[in-house]
């Protein structure tokens, strides 16, 4: 059991870098498929902003000197793949010349701050509510509110944020439309800063926890219903233990497992599913970053932010294969 | 003890001869015929709505003409007043957008296209998932690892990235190449699921049995494996489906579907990008998002169904 333990962990930490390498060497691909040229990009954007530009020939030249982009392919692989391996990025085409982990340093805490208050919330609401779907002394009204509520389930996020945005920001004027804190806050650890973050927070929160508790729900009320007919449940009952006692030690606890599995999946996708709320809510977090970044053909800052995202992502399924064999011993170690 | 099913069944209703209410009568009815199941029935008849949306809705509605933006803009749907103070018109009752192009027509023409985009994909993505699935659990070893490994990555690389270069490449993209490039992200999801079933019926007792009486891999995996997955299909089908909309309406909102071709996401995208939002012309976004509401409803009802068809332990509550 031992080595074979030790087989299972090794080869999955021999997949994960194995993931993160090719995955790695894929974004550096994809974008250079792409016929649109960074630098001339870049160029067009300057033209636009300050009339014409003398000798762009010359500043291209240098331009493309400067990114690398003149080298053979394989030295700006070996490039690529060396410096991401140090977390340096290089610097933004678009933002020039800021380093590229900068701006995803300024980026991921808004996105990490923000995802992981909305997981939270829908987790245990989510969680809660589909177990009130299958417990039988759940209030009548409960019943038949919950499944109402799921008419929000598997919406994007950005359709349930325009719902709230229309409702609480331009209708009823009770937040902020767009931006992570106030235009007239410094950012700093002060009452006044982080109440304005907050302020700001809720509405991007709600959207997500709106739309994705459902899906926490359903996955819940289909474990409780096994939990329910288990001969432990059953004695508990016959021994007379009070019923939301039953619910919360016996019931919950025991069909919450398969749940907090899929709670590790969900945090690696955090800041891919985020993209669209940020878009819309104007949120400097690596989301917004990512579609900016796209729209400017920024290529060093989509190679950086598609990194972080690759390596949290493998992350997560790496945890989640190591705690799936705890769960369902029916999977074999090793495979 | 204590089962809601004799507690819900009020006392005034006349038992028949095996000491049954009516209302027991009719629960064991719906245990003889699980397809009969309201959940299924609802789902499929709102989606049908859709499609009925989008075949009678060019019939007996100019879809041609407003394309084009030749009505008032900005107008409001019947009933209600749009910016300038005036009441909306009959010909275009849902109201228009800035370019004067008629709502009711853009969700004629949206509505089954988002439709397709998502069956086409989960189709693709399924017949894919079952495939490796199969393969990986049933094969094991090296196969196994690489189409693990292979899974992985899709899911780790973000489908933004891929959508983006190949609409740079082509200058536009078509529905149909928009459901390829979904299908690309949606297949390791049943990959993953359909492995973990294999796997773990690999080592249940019917299997066993059929292995220790000689039957061939073949006959182990069409005729032992697959009848037990086909319920759990279904499911993952129409999950699929409702994920590949939302990833679909999810880059059509972003500006990064089809240009040319009218979808409900890109009917919302314009609404942003006009700024409907801050200049208080609901229907613009409103319609689309609520028509994009029901598709969802009715796929959840039918999953939802599909769930107490296979598991009858669900269909007591």
């Amino acid at each position: 059991m031992a080595t074979g333990l030790a087989r299972y962990l090794l080869n999955r930490v021999f997949t994960l870098f194995l993931t993160v390498f090719i995955a790695a060497t894929l974004i550096w691909i994809i974008p250079r498929l792409s016929p649109v040229n960074p630098i001339d990009a870049m160029l067009g954007r300057m033209a636009s902003g300050g009339g014409t530009i003398e000798n762009s020939g010359a500043i291209m030249e240098q331009l493309m000197e400067r990114f690398g982009f003149n080298d053979p392919w394989y030295v700006q692989y070996w490039l690529y793949i060396k410096n991401t391996l140090t977390f340096d990025f290089g610097l933004s085409t678009n933002s020039f010349p800021t380093p590229v982990a900068q701006m995803i340093g300024d980026a991921l805490p808004w996105t990490i701050g923000l995802m992981m208050v909305a997981l939270i919330i829908t987790f245990i609401i989510g969680n809660l509510l589909g177990a009130l779907m299958v417990w039988e002394h759940t209030p009548r009204p409960w019943k038949a509110v919950i499944p109402a509520m799921m008419v929000f389930t598997s919406m994007p996020p950005i359709l349930s944020g325009l719902l709230l945005m229309y409702i609480f920001s331009s209708t009823l004027p009770w937040f902020p439309l767009n931006g992570a804190y106030g235009i007239r806050v410094e950012p700093e650890w002060s009452l006044s800063f982080i109440g304005s973050v907050i302020h700001h927070g809720v509405l991007p929160a709600m959207s997500i926890v709106v739309v994705t508790f459902g899906f926490w729900a359903l996955g819940m009320r289909g474990l409780m219903i096994t939990v329910q007919g288990e001969d432990y449940t059953v004695l508990a009952k016959a021994k007379g233990l009070k019923k939301r006692y039953i619910l919360y030690k016996y019931m919950i606890r025991n069909a919450i497992l398969p749940q907090i599995t899929a709670f590790a999946l969900k945090i690696g996708m955090l800041v891919a599913g985020q993209v669209l709320v940020e878009r819309i809510f104007a949120y400097p977090g690596m989301g917004k970053l990512l579609y900016d970044a796209i729209l400017t053909q920024d290529y060093p800052v989509i190679q950086g932010v598609s990194f972080v995202i690759i390596l949290m992502t493998a992350l997560a399924v790496f945890l989640v294969d190591l705690l799936y064999p705890l769960i369902d011993p029916r999977i074999r170690l090793g495979g | 003890m204590s089962d809601p099913t004799n507690a819900a069944a009020p006392e005034t209703a006349a038992p028949d001869m095996a000491g049954l209410t009516k209302r027991q009568l009719k629960r064991m009815k719906r245990f003889d015929n699980p397809w009969n199941n309201p959940k299924l029935i609802w789902g499929i008849t709102l989606l049908m709505g859709i499609v009925a949306l989008g075949i009678f809705g060019r019939i007996f509605w100019d879809t041609d003409l407003v394309f084009t933006g030749a009505v008032m803009p900005s107008q409001a749907p019947v009933g209600f007043e749009n910016l300038r103070g005036q009441v909306g018109l009959a010909s275009s009752p849902l109201g228009t957008d800035v370019a004067g192009k008629d709502l009711l027509a853009l969700l004629i023409v949206g509505a089954p296209n988002s439709l397709y985009v998502g069956v086409l994909a989960s189709l693709i993505g399924m017949s894919l998932g079952i495939f490796l699935g199969f393969t990986a659990g049933y094969t094991g070893g090296r196969v196994d690892d690489v189409i693990r490994v292979g899974s992985d990555v899709m899911i780790t690389i973000p489908p933004l990235l891929i959508l983006v270069v190949v609409q740079a490449s082509f200058g536009d993209i078509t529905l149909t190449m928009m459901s390829l490039l979904i299908a690309a992200f949606v297949w390791q999801s049943p990959t993953r699921l359909i492995r973990a079933q294999v796997l773990s019926m690999r080592e249940s007792g019917y299997v066993q049995m059929a292995r220790l009486s000689g039957a061939s891999d073949r006959h182990i995996m069409f005729r032992e494996m697959l009848p037990n997955l086909v319920p759990y299909l279904f499911g993952s089908f129409i999950a699929n489906v409702t994920t590949s909309i939302v990833t679909a309406v999810g880059l059509e909102v972003l500006g990064l579907g089809p240009q040319r071709v009218p979808t409900l996401g890109r009917v919302i995208y314009d609404a942003i990008d006009s700024a409907a939002l801050t200049r208080d012309m609901w229907w613009w976004w409103g319609f689309p998002t609520v028509l994009l509401m029901v598709m969802f409803i009715g796929l959840l009802l039918i999953n939802l169904g599909l769930d107490e068809v296979s598991n009858p332990r669900l269909r007591r509550l």
